[in-house]
């Protein structure tokens, strides 16, 4: 099945299973992974979803909204391939994905 | 025996308790009492999209049913009636007794209700739970004109989605504006253009004194002698903490059960995180009650440290956001007391603006529209206790990203 990997800041590995259609962030809340907190559930408002893509995969993630890159723009720890995981819709070409959290959601 | 956790309320707090419990390697059972069916789920959209028919219920659930079952959660759908403190026994309704080890009391607030003539007729409705958002769904092909009582959040983002369906809608608020509890005068101004310009009426000064029909509601009648029809009507007049069991169970409960800062309340072996607890926020130096989901998931995160016998301290910044229409309003920190306000943008004209609430030369609040910018910034600022020129702030000239 195809799966990806999150990273936790301190090297901690969470490797799970994509479902399409789901986004990035939820199905890191189905896992349990910790170091995504989601506080408005997937509405873009609270960018504590925050995960920087391996450099491989970040066109395979897709565009970035305006709103999306506002948010991120102000997000500490910000790094070039940096998403807001709800943002993101998952599919079977995501297969092998890698994404570290940063050490503190804002 | 294996220890068992037991927590009260299937809310948000509980779900992040949950996850929480098994990160900090809580190795003892785990039991979830909820007085609803469903596991818990996310209920800010229940006055946005899902009342508006683009979320289903299955995208409302925070955590798939699965992932309970691979952290060994038990659910059980009850309502407890007594905490016993001396057994560490809780009673349910029907009678069945559960022991625990620990207790997290997670069980949020419920509607304030109103007591009128003709409150409990049919077509009207409150908005908290999944029961009260299908219960007006199932209304709604039959209804035209809603009539909103309450301009708060609730409130609003009702009148809004309803709106988007093609409904009449009035709000009556009985302040002299709306949001009067919990914004600056100006940004009432703005959220009452917003709502006029999509065609919701708002009626200020509106104190509903009958709701009248034969068995469904067909008008709201106010104090001043005032009239709107009504086929369907909204109450969002606020909530009420769920404290009796704490307090009956002889914890100190004063506007919410009181925690201190690492979630416990005065019996070391109970717990309690969200909307019903009341805590001092170190940030703002005063106790304070929040109804707010980053609350109930950060306290939640203190008080599974707290289970498992460590201090994580809480020392989050409030926040909120409400969505109506295409804006997106977040808000950082309380701007209860404050003594300066400045605006950036243009709020009269505009759909885009950000208020930041100063008090003694300090930001303490900011209410940003459509400025996700700002609210980052406004958090750093708040959280870190840095210090800002009003001046710079209102200055558009400067862009978001270089105003620290």
């Amino acid at each position: 099945m195809a799966n990806i990997t999150f990273v936790e800041h301190d090297g901690t590995e969470h490797t799970v299973d994509i479902e399409e259609g789901k986004s990035l962030m939820q199905v890191a809340m189905d896992n349990g992974v910790p170091g995504i907190d989601a506080d408005c559930g997937g509405e873009c408002a609270c960018g504590t979803c925050h995960v920087i893509v391996d450099d491989r995969w970040i066109k395979a993630t897709g565009a970035v909204s305006e709103e999306e890159q506002q948010m991120l723009d102000m997000t500490p720890e910000k790094e070039v391939t940096s998403r807001l995981s709800c943002s993101v819709n998952l599919s079977s070409e995501m297969d092998g994905m890698v994404v570290r959290l940063p050490e503190f959601q804002m | 025996m294996s220890r068992r956790c037991i927590i009260i309320g299937a809310s948000h707090a509980a779900a992040q308790l949950t996850a929480s419990l098994r990160q900090e390697d809580w190795q003892g059972g785990v039991l979830l009492i909820g007085d609803e069916p469903s596991l818990p789920y996310h209920r800010p959209p229940l006055s946005k999209a899902f009342l508006a028919g683009d979320k289903t219920l299955e995208e409302l659930a925070i955590r798939p049913s699965a992932f309970y079952e691979k952290l060994d959660v038990s659910f059980c759908q009850g309502r407890v009636v007594e905490i016993d403190r001396v057994e560490h026994r809780v009673t349910l309704e029907d009678g069945s007794v559960f022991d625990y080890d620990k207790l997290a009391l997670c069980m949020g607030a419920r509607v304030r209700t109103l007591a009128l003539p003709g409150a409990d007729l049919g077509g009207v409705h409150y908005l908290r739970n999944i029961a009260d958002v299908t219960g007006i769904q199932a209304d709604l092909p039959q209804a035209k004109a809603a009539v909103i009582i309450g301009g708060g959040y609730i409130g609003l983002e009702t009148a809004a989605s309803l709106k988007k369906q093609g409904m009449d809608v009035v709000v009556l608020e009985m302040a002299d504006r709306v949001l009067q509890r919990v914004t600056a005068p100006e940004v009432s101004e703005f959220y009452t253009r917003i709502h006029e310009e999509a065609g919701v009426d708002i009626h200020t000064n509106k104190l509903v004194s009958e709701l009248a029909g034969s068995d469904k509601v067909r008008k709201v009648v106010c104090s001043d002698g005032t009239e709107y029809f009504a086929d369907l009507v909204v109450v969002g007049v606020g909530v009420i903490p769920n404290t009796e069991l704490a307090e009956q169970a002889g914890l100190k409960v004063d506007n919410g059960i009181w925690v201190d800062d690492g979630c416990v309340t005065d019996d070391r072996d109970i717990v309690a995180a969200g909307d019903c607890t009341n805590h001092f926020n170190s940030l703002f130096q005063r106790r304070m009650r929040l109804e707010s989901v980053p609350n109930a998931n950060e306290q939640a995160k203190c008080a599974a440290a707290a289970i498992c016998g460590q201090h994580k301290p809480y020392q989050s910044l409030p926040w909120f956001w409400s969505d109506q229409y295409d804006l997106k309003l977040q808000i950082a920190g309380l701007s209860e007391g404050y003594d300066e306000l400045v605006i950036r943008g243009d709020y009269q004209t505009e759909r885009s603006f950000a208020a930041f609430y100063f008090k003694e030369g300090r930001l303490i609040a900011a209410d940003c529209v459509n400025r996700p910018q700002e609210f980052m910034i406004s958090k750093r600022i708040i959280s870190g206790g840095l210090t800002i020129d009003p001046d710079r702030l209102m200055d558009e000239s400067i862009p978001a990203k270089e105003l620290l």
